[in-house]
């Protein structure tokens, strides 16, 4: 979690180099979700996600230094390139590809269960979306299809209530999100997404479940994005949502709790902690001068493999 | 009498904005939905302060449920409504092409005509600061291709506004495709509600060298291109701004041509399959006689677009490729002038990612 945090707010710092020049949308407030999970996961199970990637690649071991010099849109950067922020992957840790057309990757994920399944492994395939997401047609389509065939699957919906500026009740019924997969016929579970041991937790038996041939698992956690949808600043100014809500959805702050819950129980010291900030510092610092130092590409080195060798 | 201020200074947004404005004070049974129409950021401003005047009845926000509301919209436009629909990007449109494909662009045809689809759907087509593959796409030919669809891409203010209306009055389906980068493009707008054609092109640069029929942003570059070609290099070349795309006005094009002889279409989209290529095959077919030069096509390079500003750095043709089209066109060393100037004008300063200096993005 801390790792994600710092990643991303080094990346929202130097945003304003311009030198990343791509659209960026940032996890920060909602980094339990993706660090729950993938604690709950082998590396061979594989992962999917959506246009707010960078927590879920991180998570599941995602190389970092790729990750930052993609954004910088480097030759060097995992997609080469030729994704930036949106368009991440990871292969070598299970991480498949995040694309931020909006339920995009949903089917495939569901498609990586089924090859899973079909080829007789026992890897779990799993993909991140948002409560918007959860709107589109292409999600029934995977939960019907999914529930049809037990595959296992788990979909993790992070529900932040927001679809860009506008809210869940714009947008939505009143009803959960995760009572409509059980009707699909999935197992569903639903808790605090800003309690990453609460997550861990539930991630651990559903993925448990899905292994086991229990079929697909379908998981909503509720949290928070604090910045802008879109970009590394903060949005408050535009009154989409109170202070009052904003005052309360930080305080939920998922490294704040586990911190002083490690704390208190005694499971890590004050120093510890800040050792630790100050090697993923380190860790940040070499991946942005990995990234600034790599080769400038040019136009060429983005215009073959349109098609398969 | 009410005489009108000859030039009113307007933007591509806000000529949008007065187009919709204007056609749902006209007709009741218009209204206006997308994801984020009402929210802060108002589509690029184009649909600010609409909910406010005409209510939450008649502007919504929607569910990102581009297929199925695309449906629900065609269910209401042949029940008496008129939506207008948005889609940020034209990419996000790409769910809902079975509903415009098989039902929007058919139900007239299908059912002999018993039924209208009046239905209006923008599409902003993205560029610039790492669009990339999947925010970047200029589909009009995939939509063209459709018996049934009208696709339309007005480049001016002025044009946007009219067109707008006239799509909004149109009883079928329209595809009204906006470049993200003219959103910023000011010219006259006048305040009266007034109508543009959705099927006529127009010269926005007299000539009689070189016929440049272009489309939406494209339109613009070769504008500038005309304009430099003129001062250092004593060459007038013709500009059609198409405005439409399905209809094409080939009728604007042959009047062009046959003082011209000479073709090029400027298109914003990838060059396969493409809308300049219909409008050169149309050419060979019934033009052949007054070519004096084989047809050229400026579009982009047959790949997507990828995120690196470094890479995209490139891809697009503009003001400069379509200059040296037309010096090549007319026998290159034959033609005199000024081109160092020429260059010189036509060399962009400036980062190549943003459609002006006061751009940083992120989207
Ligand atoms: C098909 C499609 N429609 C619309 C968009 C524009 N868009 C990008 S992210 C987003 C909001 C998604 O909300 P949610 O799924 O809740 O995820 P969050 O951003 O809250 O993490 C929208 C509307 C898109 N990228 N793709």
């Amino acid at each position: 979690m801390l790792r994600i945090r710092l990643v991303e707010e080094a990346l929202a710092e130097r945003y304003a180099d311009q030198e990343m020049r791509c659209p960026m949308h940032l996890c920060i407030g909602q980094e339990a979700i993706a660090a729950g999970v993938a604690a709950a996961l082998r590396p061979d199970d594989v992962m999917f996600s959506n246009h707010r990637a960078h927590g879920h690649y991180l998570a599941k071991g995602g190389d970092v230094k790729a990750m930052v010099a993609e954004i910088y849109g480097r030759s060097t950067g995992c997609s080469g390139g030729r994704g930036g922020s949106m368009h991440v992957i990871d292969q070598s840790v299970g991480f498949m590809g995040a694309t931020p057309i909006v339920g995009g990757t949903v089917p495939l994920a569901v498609g990586a269960a089924w090859a899973a399944a079909l080829k007789g492994e026992d890897k779990v395939s799993v993909v991140f979306f948002g409560d918007g997401c959860f709107e589109e047609g292409v999600v029934h389509e995977s939960l019907n299809f999914a529930a049809l065939h037990k595959l296992p699957i788990l979909f993790i919906c992070e529900n932040n209530s927001f679809s860009v500026y506008t809210r869940i009740e714009e947008r939505q019924p009143r009803r959960p999100i995760h009572v409509v997969a059980q009707a699909h016929g999935w197992d569903a579970w639903h808790s605090d997404g800003n309690d990453v041991e609460a997550v861990n937790a539930i991630a651990i038996e559903a993925a448990c479940r899905a292994r086991a041939g229990n079929g697909p698992q379908f998981l909503e956690f509720d949290t928070y994005r604090w910045r802008e949808h879109c970009g590394p600043n903060f949005d408050d100014e535009l009154n989409y949502r109170s202070e009052h809500e904003i005052t309360a959805g930080k305080a939920g702050d998922p490294l704040l709790r586990s911190r002083s819950k490690l704390l208190q129980d005694g499971a890590v010291s004050d120093g510890e902690l800040d050792k630790l900030k100050e090697e993923i510092t380190d860790e940040i610092d070499s991946a942005f001068e990995f990234a600034l130092s790599s080769p400038v590409p040019t136009y060429a080195d983005g215009a073959g493999k349109v098609y398969a060798d | 009498m009410q005489t009108e201020n000859p030039i009113r200074k307007k933007t591509f947004a806000f000529a949008i904005r007065e187009g919709l404005q204007q056609a749902m004070e006209n007709d009741f049974s218009v209204i206006l939905i997308g994801e984020g129409v009402p929210d802060p950021k108002s589509i690029f401003g184009t649909t600010e302060g609409l909910q406010e005047q005409f209510g939450r009845k008649r502007v919504f926000d929607m569910p990102l449920a581009e297929n199925g509301m695309t449906g629900i919209c065609i269910g209401a436009a042949i029940s008496g409504m008129r939506p207008v629909m948005v889609h940020q990007r034209i990419d996000f449109a790409l769910l809902s092409v079975d509903q415009l494909v098989n039902n929007a662009a058919k139900w007239h045809f299908m059912f002999d005509g018993k039924a209208n689809v009046p239905f209006v759907v923008r599409m902003i087509v993205g560029r610039g600061w790492g669009q990339g593959p999947q925010h970047s796409q200029s589909l009009q030919a995939m939509f063209a291709h459709i018996p049934g669809l009208k696709v339309v891409m007005p480049t001016t203010a002025h044009d946007a506004k009219g067109m707008m209306i006239a799509a909004i009055e149109d009883n079928g389906p329209v595809i009204f495709i906006e470049h993200r980068w003219l959103h910023y493009v000011e010219d006259h707008v006048p305040e009266t509600n007034y109508r543009v054609p959705l099927d006529k092109a127009k010269i926005l640069h007299t000539g009689d060298r070189v016929t440049v029929a272009a489309f939406s942003y494209m339109a613009l570059e070769a504008h500038a291109a005309a304009k430099a070609l003129h001062s250092f290099m004593g060459i007038d070349i013709e500009v059609l701004d198409m405005r439409s795309v399905r209809p094409l006005d080939m009728d604007a094009v042959f009047t062009s041509l046959r003082k011209t002889g000479h073709l090029i279409v400027a298109d914003t989209a990838t060059r396969t399959g493409s809308i300049a290529g219909e409008v050169i095959s149309r050419v060979a077919e019934k033009g052949w006689d007054m070519l004096r030069s084989a047809p050229v096509a400026v579009a982009n390079p047959d790949h997507p677009l990828a995120t690196s500003h470094h890479m995209s750095d490139g891809y697009y043709p503009g003001e400069q490729t379509i200059a040296d089209a037309v010096i090549r066109m007319l026998g290159g060393d034959k033609v005199s002038g000024d081109y160092e100037q020429l260059c010189a004008a036509l060399r962009h300063v400036g980062p190549h990612d943003t459609p002006n200096r006061s751009f940083s993005g992120p989207f």
